[in-house]
């Protein structure tokens, strides 16, 4: 019953959220009175469902009272009889009285706090269920030699999510030195995200090896591996805090010199230097108070902090404009010419200069070679090409 | 504060026979629960000693309190199910109010709030009215006409005890305000580091890839390890002082109770003229008394607290209660046709009045034509659109749809004018025919079909599993190409004359997004058009392009004179052949 309440609420809920995020559309199509009767709709759910529970619930409080007082009349009738035969006296009977009361107050908390457990042990299970989860599973390899050969190595590799019937990579091999910058392409749903989670082991390979120093990655300390590679995300998150502290998450002690360089390479020093507190600018929940374009520029600087060996780009340029783009990819090799750069994108032109391009569809790589390579060889590729190229360079600000 | 209660009883007003109705079973049910004790202590009275028993009277007194308490226990379930009804019926007047008003604010003010937090409102704060000030008021009359009851049911059985138990309340009142005051500066800081580690927590549980990618696990847990330190100390002291309360409150209590008993003992035993004369029986019930009398000021000390947070949540909702609408137009115009022709003549219009945004703007748009507006993210390309449709006023000019004011006619025949896909899809919880026919309910089953397939999106609609009665909503898995195609569809089908168009910028795959070119080119055929353009193909076909930069229009004109003039749009568009 209870939970149908909550049911209705959340419906309630759902209903205005969605109102409100759709709030031009509604307006547009002055639908604001259907939109209305629908929520009244819900309401009016709300209202008689928490009456329908009032009336059950209500009974519990009357009815302690009356057993409370019902057990008080019963001690009293047949503690007369006992007066009257001599084995109680009155002073007796009233203590009767006043225990009873107390016992049945007690009674009442008592009833009280069964509700109450009830609720604890639930909680309690949601608690221990968290606990009862494996920790991620780690390698113990702690040394990692500095190689310059091929920095990440897939051989074979295949890989499906827990539970999940079907391969989401299928026998992908390729390798890529350091100081390389490697370019996977590809539609939605393609696989690309999923194998970039494979350097930094978020995941580990169903078939086949992921080698990254020349070392298998399973064996590789998480703390150790992760140290060295950077990693920006589809989505720009930022933490509250200042800009400086943000900055910091790669590298705890990095200096202002170091946070710079990184900024600049990311073409976000300009508008971070420009704004009054600089470094110390407070970033609230989220990023609420910077641009999308911002944001991400921001969080690329974030990954670059302290020169890390590997740079994993997921689709992170997506919010900047082509000038911005350009120059932060020209910036990036120059300024760590060392750093083994994946780049995941929608659009040929900001691979073009990579030094491998792994074309993806539907989990499996259709295509491996540089972007002329590509041109020739590769129709996935081509078409994705030319169907960019007849728009003379992909579009004003992707 | 009594301004708010007086405004939420309003919404109460329609309800006032339950209103009355929970009045009068409260004071039946209390004051029937109240002579109990009475009826005990005749009892009492009758059961003297050995062989002196009046079973006759008992017996008759028995059968009085058996009944009285089941009538009782009766009214008093009776009051709960009329507060109940009062409470749930009037949040529901409430709630209805406050969404009808959400729909008719000026978006200003929508945009200016977080959606959360007007979700709370409607939610959670009215939820919070109806616990503390419906459900409150009666928990405090029923404890108000208890204190009065005990208090004349003592007065009347011994008035000078009645005195002396009246004399002394105000200690147990004195001692708990004094250990509340201490335990609510605990509390209160309590609170704020609850909200810190509720924030830390939601931020690195929900950034975990980030968070592990940056290795920053340890430092996040020497964070919350900080704040779970601070927030076990306070919250110790917090409890400490809050569960001195009750110790303390019934020794006092205790203390008075002990003081009827020795005043009564005295009192029954008859040495002491001054205090009156008592039986075993109508002490007992004295006692039964003093201790009722006690327990409801502990009650509605807790109303007091649950009060002020009702009244604070109420004003929220009074707050959006209040807001202006948007002025009632009906009076107005209505279009009956567009010949799709559109003009702006020296318009201004800016969000707030100190920073100045779009200034002289002019623009002449014939049926059929399409104009592009370009310029880099955050330029304010939207504005255009909160303009047009009149989801905001220009300051100063004309803007005119088919040779008509756009201000002098209805906002529903302007809207109805346009189709709107927006890039920031906005689909419902409902099926996908539902979601198609939104702009056209009355559209068969047949139409809504014909407008999917002629915007290329039947193929994908077919391969979901109930096809288009498969319910979808925002967060249901479609890509965010597919949920812009069942957008499109709908446009097809509501069938407008002006159409705007917001294309996409990335996150879309290749396919899906050759589909959307092909669904927009086929609805823009013959219809004026404004497109938020980003593939330059767009906007090289379009009559005329709007280069935006920091909210403003800064250059106008179609491809070749913009390039022409060596402009903005003309460093932008070589800056695409840069690479």
């Amino acid at each position: 019953m209870y939970k149908k309440t909550q049911q209705c609420l959340d419906r309630a809920s759902l209903l205005t959220s969605e109102s409100l995020e759709g709030a031009r559309v509604i307006r547009a199509f002055s639908r604001q009175n259907e939109e209305i009767d629908e929520f009244k709709e819900a309401v009016d759910d709300i209202s008689e469902n928490s009456i329908a529970v009032g009336k059950i619930s209500a009974i519990l409080n009357p009815v302690a009272f009356m057993v409370m007082n019902l057990g008080i009349v019963a001690v009293i009738w047949f503690g007369g009889k006992r007066v009257d035969v001599g084995r109680l006296t009155q002073g007796e009977l009233t203590a009767f009285t006043n225990y009873m009361t107390q016992i049945l107050l007690a009674l009442v908390v008592l009833a009280n706090l069964i509700v109450i457990f009830t609720k604890a042990f639930a909680s309690a299970n949601r608690i221990s269920e968290v606990f009862s989860l494996l920790p991620e599973e780690n390698g113990t390899v702690c040394e990692i030699k500095d190689e310059k050969k091929a920095i990440i190595e897939f051989s074979s590799v295949s890989f499906a999510y827990a539970g999940a019937g079907d391969y989401s990579l299928r026998n992908i091999s390729f390798s890529v030195m350091g100081g390389q910058m490697l370019g996977i392409i590809g539609g939605t749903g393609c696989g690309k995200s999923t194998l970039a989670n494979l350097i930094p082991c978020f995941y580990r390979a169903t078939e086949g090896a992921v080698n990254v120093f020349g070392v298998n990655v399973n064996d590789i300390d998480n703390e150790q591996l992760r140290r060295r590679i950077g990693i920006v995300p589809q989505k720009a998150t930022l933490f509250t805090g200042t800009i400086r502290e943000n900055m910091r998450w790669r590298k705890s002690d990095a200096t202002d010199d170091e946070i710079i360089s990184a900024l600049k390479t990311a073409q976000a020093w300009d508008f971070v230097s420009n704004s009054p507190d600089g470094l110390d600018t407070v970033i609230s929940q989220g990023g609420k108070n910077l641009s999308g374009g911002q944001k991400q520029r921001i969080s690329i600087a974030r990954a670059l902090v302290g020169s890390p060996d590997i740079v994993i780009l997921d689709d992170s340029t997506s919010a900047l404009d082509y000038k911005t783009d350009l120059a932060f990819r020209r910036a990036l090799s120059e300024d760590l010419p060392d750093t083994t750069v994946v780049m995941i994108s929608q659009r040929t032109t900001s691979l073009k200069n990579a030094d491998k391009i792994i074309v993806m569809d539907e989990g499996e790589a259709v295509g491996i070679g540089t972007h002329e390579e590509l041109v020739r060889n590769c129709d996935v590729y081509n078409e994705i090409y030319r169907s960019q190229m007849n728009e003379k360079g992909g579009s004003t600000d992707a | 504060m009594l301004k708010t209660l007086k405004r939420v009883f309003s919404y109460a007003a329609p309800y006032m026979r339950y209103f009355v109705m929970t009045l009068a079973f409260a004071a039946l049910g209390v004051s029937l629960s109240l002579a109990v004790p009475v009826f005990i202590g005749e009892a009492v009275d009758c059961c003297i000693g050995k062989g002196n028993v009046d079973f006759h009277k008992l017996g008759i007194i028995i059968v009085l309190l058996a009944s009285m308490v089941i009538a009782s226990t009766l009214f008093q379930w009776l009051m709960i199910l009329c507060t109940n009804k009062l409470s749930f019926l009037t949040i529901r007047d409430l709630r209805s109010d406050i969404f009808c008003k959400l729909e008719r604010v000026p978006l200003r003010y929508i945009d200016g709030h977080t959606k959360g937090e007007l979700t709370s409102r409607v939610i959670n704060d009215i939820e919070i009215i109806s616990d503390g000030l419906l459900q409150g008021f009666t928990q405090f009359f029923s404890g108000i006409i208890t204190i009065i009851g005990t208090l004349i049911f003592m007065m009347v059985i011994n008035f000078r005890i009645a005195i002396v138990v009246v004399i002394l309340t105000p200690l147990s009142f004195i001692a708990a305000s004094k250990i509340t005051k201490a335990s609510h500066d605990s509390y209160m800081k309590q609170s704020r580091l609850r909200g810190e580690m509720v924030g830390l927590a939601e931020e690195m549980a929900g950034n975990q890839k980030i968070v592990k990618a940056f290795v920053y696990d340890k430092r996040a847990e020497a964070r919350f390890d900080e704040i779970n330190a601070a927030y076990g100390k306070i919250g110790a002291k917090a409890t400490f002082f809050s569960s001195m309360t009750n110790p303390t409150t019934r020794f006092v209590n205790g203390l008075i109770y002990a003081a009827v008993g020795l005043l009564g003992a005295l009192g029954v035993v008859g040495k002491f003229p001054i205090i009156g004369a008592m039986t075993v029986g109508k002490l007992s019930s004295f006692l039964a008394y003093s201790n009722q009398y006690t327990k409801p000021f502990n009650e509605i000390s807790g109303v007091f607290a649950e009060l002020q947070n009702a009244v604070a949540s109420a004003e929220r909702v009074f707050a959006v209660l209040d807001e202006n609408e948007v002025p009632d137009d009906s009076d107005k115009d209505v279009l009956e046709s567009c010949d799709g022709t559109l003009s702006f003549s020296d318009v201004f219009f800016s969000y707030s009045p100190d920073t100045k945004l779009i200034e002289n703007f002019s623009l002449d748009v014939k049926s059929g034509q399409r104009v592009a507006i370009v310029g880099p993210t955050g330029c304010g390309k939207s504005t255009i659109i909160n303009l047009l449709l009149r989801f905001y006023d220009i300051d100063s000019g004309k803007i005119e749809l088919s040779g008509k004011d756009i201000n002098r006619i209805t906002r529903d025949s302007l809207r109805s004018c346009f189709g709107m896909v927006l890039q920031e899809t906005w689909v419902f919880t409902g099926t996908v025919a539902e979601n198609i026919a939104y702009g056209a309910p009355d559209a068969t089953r047949e139409q809504i079909i014909e407008a999917a397939k002629s915007v290329y999106a039947h193929g994908f609609i077919k391969r979901l599993p109930n096809g288009y009665d498969t319910v979808i909503s925002e967060d249901c898995g479609l890509s965010q190409g597919q949920k812009q195609l069942i957008c499109i569809a709908r446009i097809m089908l509501m069938d407008p004359p002006m159409l705007i168009l917001d294309e996409a910028t990335s996150s879309i795959d290749l396919r899906t997004e050759l589909r959307i070119q092909r669904a927009f080119a086929k609805l823009m055929e013959g219809r004026t058009s404004f497109v938020i353009a980003h593939r330059l193909s767009t906007i090289k076909n379009s009559d005329i392009i709007l280069v935006m930069k920091h909210g403003n229009i800064i250059e106008q004109g179609d491809h070749e004179q913009l390039l022409a003039k060596g402009g903005f749009y003309a460093e932008l568009y070589n800056s695409q052949f840069a690479s």
